[in-house]
């Protein structure tokens, strides 16, 4: 009897610690590749930010130097205050392009065609944005493509590189296809009886887009818009290849800083108060998102 | 939504520019590879195939191809099976802090790249990988695992939960469940999920640039180009790419369309 019950609990042990490797195969890996190679080197920036830079070596340290130095130059908070702008106008300009297409894809469009659509839309996201910025450059440069379709109609327009439009037009390129998914995705997942009832109640169509449709999916629209501001608050391809160089956002000051020497520390200070900046404006996006009425 | 023909059409009309918008620098840099101006503005030159000949016989693009190809090959099956391994694990056990692991997973697409760039470049440069193909694969399959995840785990939430314990319940082992139940009904999100990990590796620029060092990949190597000055042969590289990722990525999308569609009826 004892022997028996003692054999019972062994396998019941043996079984238990089988299921929890079982459990750790699939549970673990991810999460430990990215502790040593996303997580790491995250913390690893915070401490590299307080480090010194000795006769062009870098050497760990604990000083506040390099906060110092950034937070108090007046070309850094030019660049934080450019970056900043050029996000949020990027992220208005979107979210009112997506509208209509989102309203269309999701209430004007047939099952089928609505799958084709959102197909077509997320195909150019995962193209290469280096490319297609490449392409802007020609359209927009000084006797490029639009230029000369302007001067055949008569409008005289100079060259439109390196000018806030073509900033907008290459982070519409980079964030529209994201925005109208996310859009999509929320108008789809709306209660259609909500605007049955609307109607029944005898709102008009407008009545009913603004009163009904639009507070309904603000998840959504507010989702969209922080999307749109996180990829152009980050991206440097744009102001660098459609901006010209004239508009010195904080990944130009990343990428120039690191490139052209031996700065790491002041560079992983820009890129903390990038991360904090966008952590906040996350969050504060996302309460108000969920916020009750 | 009951709204007149009219303001249907206009809405409709308007998504249709803005595919117009977004497909338009695509088609434009197939026309410019094969225009024998070198200056790529309207009216059009002649027809050649010159831009394709000039970087075919450029090692620098060569090697860059070859780099792309390597790094795509080694990063898509870890990142799919690691992402893989995440979504079952989400699917299938509860655990503390599930939530918080989900999220933290589903970060890195979200932090600016030059960011993760500057961070994995000092991190790398620590342990002597900067500068290497291994550092390229490391920080690829951290870019790319995400989509891997969350593409998986979209097809798993349509699966019947208690399926692999009827299974095990008739006597399967966990093991035994687990080949005859999910991978049949998850293998063609995991090919999505693998083409999708490929287009996603193939086109990064931005992390690769600083960490690769002199090691490129063909978008470091468009990098490069763009740098120095307009050229249609950027178009042509340009086109190459366009061609695989497009690929890829339709390939991904009727994999999973077809899941769904099916999954409905």
């Amino acid at each position: 009897m004892g022997q028996m019950s003692k054999d019972m609990t062994s396998s019941l042990s043996t079984r238990r610690l089988s299921r929890l490797a079982y459990g750790g195969i699939w549970s673990l890996p991810l999460p430990l590749w990215l502790a040593a190679f996303f997580l790491g080197p995250m913390i690893l920036l915070i401490w590299l930010s307080f480090w010194d830079v000795k006769n062009f070596l870098l050497t760990p340290d604990f000083q506040l130097e390099n906060w110092q130095k950034m937070l108090t130059a007046p070309y850094f908070w030019a660049a934080y205050l450019r970056t900043f702008v050029i996000a949020i106008s990027a992220a208005a300009l979107v979210s009112l392009i997506a509208l209509p297409c989102s309203l269309a894809i999701s209430f004007f469009l047939s099952v089928r065609a609505r799958m084709v659509m959102l197909g077509l839309f997320v195909v150019p996201f995962f193209t290469s944005y280096l490319v297609r910025v490449y392409s802007w450059q020609i359209y927009l440069t000084e006797n490029g493509i639009v230029m000369k379709l302007l001067a055949a109609i008569g409008i005289d327009s100079g060259s439109l590189l390196n000018t806030p439009l073509a900033l907008m037009i290459g982070l519409v390129t980079l964030t529209l296809p994201l925005v109208i998914v996310i859009q999509s995705i929320s108008m789809l997942s709306l209660d259609k009886t909500l605007i049955d009832a609307a109607y029944n109640l005898g709102c008009g169509p407008r009545r009913v887009l603004f009163a009904t449709v639009l507070p309904a999916v603000r998840p959504g629209i507010v989702l969209g818009a922080l999307f749109a501001f996180i990829f152009s608050f980050g991206d440097f391809v744009t102001a660098t290849y459609l901006g010209g160089g004239k508009f010195t956002t904080m990944s130009i000051l990343i990428a120039d800083t690191v490139k052209s020497g031996q700065q790491w520390p002041r560079a992983a200070v820009v890129a903390l108060m990038m991360i904090a900046t966008l952590l906040i404006t996350a969050l504060a996006s996302i309460a108000y998102a969920y916020r009750r009425t | 939504m009951r709204v007149s023909a009219l303001t249907r059409r206009l809405a409709v009309i308007f998504m249709g520019l803005a595919l117009v918008f977004l497909y338009a620098p695509i088609l434009t840099n197939f026309v410019f590879s094969l225009n024998s101006d070198r200056f790529p503005t309207i009216p059009l030159g002649g027809f050649t195939l010159e831009w394709y000949r000039l970087i075919l016989a450029d090692a620098l693009v060569i090697d860059a191809f070859k780099n792309t190809i390597k790094i795509a090959l080694i990063v898509a099956p870890i990142a799919t099976a690691m992402g893989f391994a995440a979504a079952y694990a989400d699917y299938r056990f509860n655990f503390i802090g599930k939530r918080l692991v989900l999220i933290f997973a589903l970060m890195p697409p979200l932090i600016p790249l030059v960011v993760i760039g500057l961070a994995m470049l000092a991190y790398l440069s620590r342990i002597g990988l900067s500068g290497t193909l291994p550092a390229i694969v490391v920080s690829h399959i951290v870019l790319t695992s995400p989509f891997a995840m969350a593409i998986i785990r979209l097809r798993f939430s349509q699966i019947d939960g208690d399926l692999e314990f009827a299974a095990q319940n008739l006597g399967a082992s966990n093991w035994r469940a687990f080949w005859e139940v999910i991978i049949p009904a998850t293998k063609t999100s995991i090919l999505a999920a693998f083409l999708l990990c490929m287009a996603v590796s193939f086109d990064e620029y931005a992390v690769t640039w600083f960490v690769g060092g002199l090691e490129e990949t063909s978008s470091v190597r468009i990098l490069s180009f763009l740098q120095s000055a307009v050229s249609p042969r950027i178009n042509a590289i340009g086109s190459i790419t366009f061609i695989t990722s497009i690929t890829l990525i339709l390939g991904a999308q009727i994999l999973v369309l077809r899941r769904l569609t099916r999954g409905n009826s």
